[in-house]
């Protein structure tokens, strides 16, 4: 009864979805505005609908509704009641509601803001949302309905369907099979709705966007508009992704974060156009350039959100040729292919109203060189793509499908980080407008020696790695630069105001908040790239079966086996847990740690889970590779030292702060015509 | 004079692009293989990289911990999807290959811990080379378990 009820309820949602869409579009043609306020109500209705069916499958996976398939796919008896909730999104059909879940409660926020600036914009930004919801709910309602149960024909056949089939009886599984181990780790419980609230929020500026296309108010107030959506789906985005690698580091054992595996890449692609969007946009509020561009950008992340949900959820982990396993892969190309196509159309047709408003003229201006780091990010994502594509077309052109690995990533786009990560470091010191070598050159020199002298230092006490030392020294620089842009700034806020150097600086940051966020970000992103470097470049690993009290040494350590238990766990996980002390250099005890495998009956699968120890130089990562309880030979580690890679993770929450600084919302300000604002700004830095 | 600077940049950056993606490509190509292809084409991929995909027969898994080196044998299955599909899917392909002893066998090497995923009837996805000696190295090992996750009716629990 209760699987009927909810799914009845997502073809509501579906239908409510379709009639707001058809209601804006045929209010805003007859200038009907009861017509398109009945749309927006439409719209604000979706979200409640789907929270009551989701409240209805969240019911059935806690109360083991097995007969229902998707609860019998990834929830079991044994597990605590909080992970059958977050089981929701453990699967495919749950996953695909949590993200029109999402995608409506999104839609519904922004209609709620107030309009009466921009009502021409409702209508169209409606029609794209609500087509969004409405692809998803139709994915649910057609093919990949959660609430589908199991029915056995009278020779014992056993049927997937909503409604009962002719001749045959419900089906109730004693127990479900369990949620797949790797996915109950709490940064995976995390880390799909992070990664799905940026997928969604990146819809709302493409609505924003398709909707000036379409009412050919192309200047900049759709951006304006859209700025901190912009940047909190950022946020997430980023966020999903970070939590992702920490994940990956601390369940999947291999002593890494990132693989370039297809489905990271699917997550990365749209980060790497919304990364070049937000930048971008910048020049055209400035400057009233790239308009066509930001067009292009928000049209591309708005596509690669679409297809990375598509690939992250397909379930069809690291095989490229997996697509047309899934039922619902046909559908999103279909849905990719029409929005993309149907958006450049609309880019095409406004095309000439988006001409610039200036012209580049000097290549090291601000606006060029944020126009060659929007180039870079572009780059990556055509190498991101080439490799994700190149299987199908070797096979296409030669017949003999050939792949690429994570080395052919490593290599095409380390340059390309490498200079992203210069231009942190010119960039901030060029003018908009003009700029020359002679001007730029004045304003870099100090940091560049002082960045060299550092890494002078490195080469003679860390490493003689040629990679390492250029990596080090564009972190070294991008980090003087930007401290002494906080500086100089501060010092000339303090001498003008007569404050102190703290009030001075806090002033500075709140009074230009995207700004000095947008340094504390690039300052993180040092901070993320020594770690980087760290793992990728000095990891050393050693392997080796210890008698108790036997040690293997590493790097500065010493780990020593001290003893073994097996116990059960929670949710009925078998768990072996070793213990081994470690020891530095002198022979000091440093403390102890637990690596263990949890074999998980209920999904007959084991999870090796590292011991860690982390430190800001080093990470000391010890894995238990073996044991058996009958053979006297001991027990199997791995060790892995990673070097400065915690790096990677303060970074991340330096990053987390810069981007709250420049997000926070604050008080829209009065609404003044851009252009006249435009032509009282001086080509003198902002 | 002022366009030409840009375009001649953008021209530049664009060569440097297609430079690193084109150079990349060659220098890291891994060939996607069947077992029988492997078989058929041996001498000509000695020492490429490649990447082969095959049913782990269960009997063969030799592991040993003292050097962590991991041994087993991987069956023929065909690289075409559709053919997966007309055969009634993954889990299935994968059993028959295993139970047929005429099918194409190759054996493996990988040094490493033993994956937690590696058992009888898993689809192996394996990179690395194979020696002179007809034995596949695997420097990376990949498994999936579809008569777990893919499964899609119920078949272990009684009604």
């Amino acid at each position: 009864m209760l699987a009927e009820i909810g799914y009845g309820i997502l073809v509501v949602a579906f239908f409510v979805a379709l009639y707001s869409v058809g209601a804006a579009v045929y209010g805003e043609r007859t200038k009907s505005a009861s017509l398109v306020e009945s749309a927006r109500r439409a719209m604000l209705l979706i979200w409640p609908l789907i929270t009551l069916s989701a409240g209805t499958l969240i019911y059935l996976l806690i109360t083991n509704h097995f007969e229902v398939s998707f609860v019998y796919e990834v929830t079991s008896r044994e597990m605590p009641t909080y992970l059958k909730v977050t089981a929701w999104w453990g699967g495919q059909a749950g996953s695909l509601v949590f993200w029109s879940w999402l995608m409506s409660a999104f839609a519904a926020l922004v209609t709620l803001r107030k309009w009466d600036r921009d009502r021409e914009f409702l209508p169209w930004v409606i029609v794209v949302t609500s087509l969004t919801t409405a692809f998803f709910l139709g994915l649910v309602v057609f093919y990949e309905n959660p609430f589908a149960r199991y029915w056995q024909t009278v020779d014992g056949q056993i049927i997937t369907s909503m409604l009962a089939p002719l001749n045959t009886v419900a089906f109730f599984p004693s127990d479900g099979r369990g949620l797949n181990p790797l996915l109950r780790h709490p940064g995976m419980i995390i880390h799909p709705p992070m990664l799905y609230l940026g997928f969604v929020s990146f819809v709302i500026p493409y609505a924003f966007a398709m909707a000036a296309l379409i009412t050919g108010r192309t200047d900049d107030r759709w951006i304006r508009l859209t700025r901190r959506w912009t940047l909190w789906a950022w946020l997430f985005l980023s966020f999903g992704l970070v939590l992702g690698s920490r994940w990956a580091y601390d369940v999947l054992g291999w002593g890494g974060f990132w693989g370039w595996d297809p489905v990271e890449i699917a997550a990365l692609m749209p980060w790497l156009t919304g990364t070049a969007f937000l930048h971008s946009v910048m020049i055209q509020e400035k400057r009233g350039l790239l308009k066509q561009w930001n067009m292009i950008l928000i049209i591309l992340t708005y596509a690669l959100v679409i297809f990375g949900t598509f690939l992250t959820r397909s379930g069809v982990l690291s095989s490229v040729h997996a697509f047309a396993q899934s039922a619902i892969g046909p559908a999103f190309f279909v849905f990719i292919g029409v929005t993309f196509v149907s958006s450049i159309a609309l880019l095409i047709y406004r095309w000439p109203e988006l001409r610039g408003e200036t012209e580049l003229n000097s290549l090291l201006s601000r606006e060029a060189l944020f126009l060659l780091n929007n180039l870079l990010f572009i780059s990556v994502l055509v190498v991101c793509f080439w490799g994700v594509i190149f299987p199908l077309i070797s096979e296409l052109v030669t017949g003999q499908k050939v792949t690429v690995g994570p080395p052919f990533y490593d290599r095409a786009t380390a340059p390309l980080f490498a200079t992203l990560m210069l231009l942190m470091g010119v960039a901030p010191l060029s003018a908009w407008g003009h700029s020359t070598v002679k001007t730029l050159g004045r304003a870099l020199w100090k940091s560049t020696l002082v960045a060299l002298f550092v890494t002078t230092i490195i080469f003679f006490t860390y490493t003689k790695n040629a990679i390492a030392l250029i990596g080090f020294f564009l972190v070294a620089l991008v980090l003087l630069v930007t401290f002494q842009e906080f500086w100089r700034a501060s010092r000339a806020r303090m001498k003008a105001q007569n404050e102190n150097f703290i009030t001075a600086l806090l002033t500075l940051i709140s009074r230009n908040r995207r700004r000095y966020g947008g340094y504390i970000i690039h300052v993180s992103m040092m901070l993320m790239a020594v770690g980087i470097l760290g793992i990728n470049i000095f990891q050393i690993q050693t392997q080796g079966t210890l008698p108790v009290n036997g040690s293997v040494k590493l790097g500065d350590y010493t780990v020593k086996y001290e003893s073994i238990a097996q116990f059960n766990g929670p949710d009925n996980r078998q768990v072996t847990r070793a213990v081994v002390g470690v020891y530095d250099r002198n022979g000091s005890y440093l403390g102890e740690l637990h690596p263990r495998i949890d074999y998980y009956p209920d999904a007959q699968q084991n999870m090796t889970i590292p011991g860690e120890r982390a430190t800001l130089q080093d990470d000391l990562y010890v894995l238990l590779v073996d044991w058996q309880p009958a053979s006297a030979n001991g027990a199997t580690f791995k060790v892995f030292v990673n070097p400065l890679v915690n790096w990677l993770w303060i970074g991340a929450f330096v990053f987390l702060f810069g981007i709250l600084v420049a997000a926070w919302p604050e008080r829209e300000a009065e609404y003044v015509p851009e252009r006249s604002r435009r032509a009282h700004q001086t080509s003198a830095a902002d | 004079m002022g366009r030409m600077k840009f375009v001649i940049g953008g021209v530049l950056i664009l060569a440097a692009v297609v430079y690193l993606i084109f150079s990349s490509t060659q220098a890291n190509a891994e060939y996607f293989m069947t077992i029988n292809e492997l078989k058929a084409k041996s001498q000509s991929v000695i020492g490429k990289n490649l990447r082969v995909s095959g049913a782990v027969v269960g009997d063969t898994i030799q592991y040993d911990p003292q050097t962590l080196t991991l041994s087993f044998e991987v069956a023929h299955v065909t690289g075409d999807n559709n053919e997966v599909a007309a055969q009634g899917g993954l889990a299935a392909v994968l059993h028959a290959a295993v139970i047929d002893p005429n099918r194409a066998r190759i054996k493996v090497v990988y040094t490493g811990p033993k994956p937690d995923l590696l058992k009888n009837e898993a689809q192996a996805i394996m990179t690395g080379q194979l020696g002179a000696d007809g034995i596949f190295h695997v420097d990376e090992l990949l498994l999936k378990c579809p008569t777990k996750y893919q499964e899609a009716v119920p078949q272990q629990v009684g009604g």
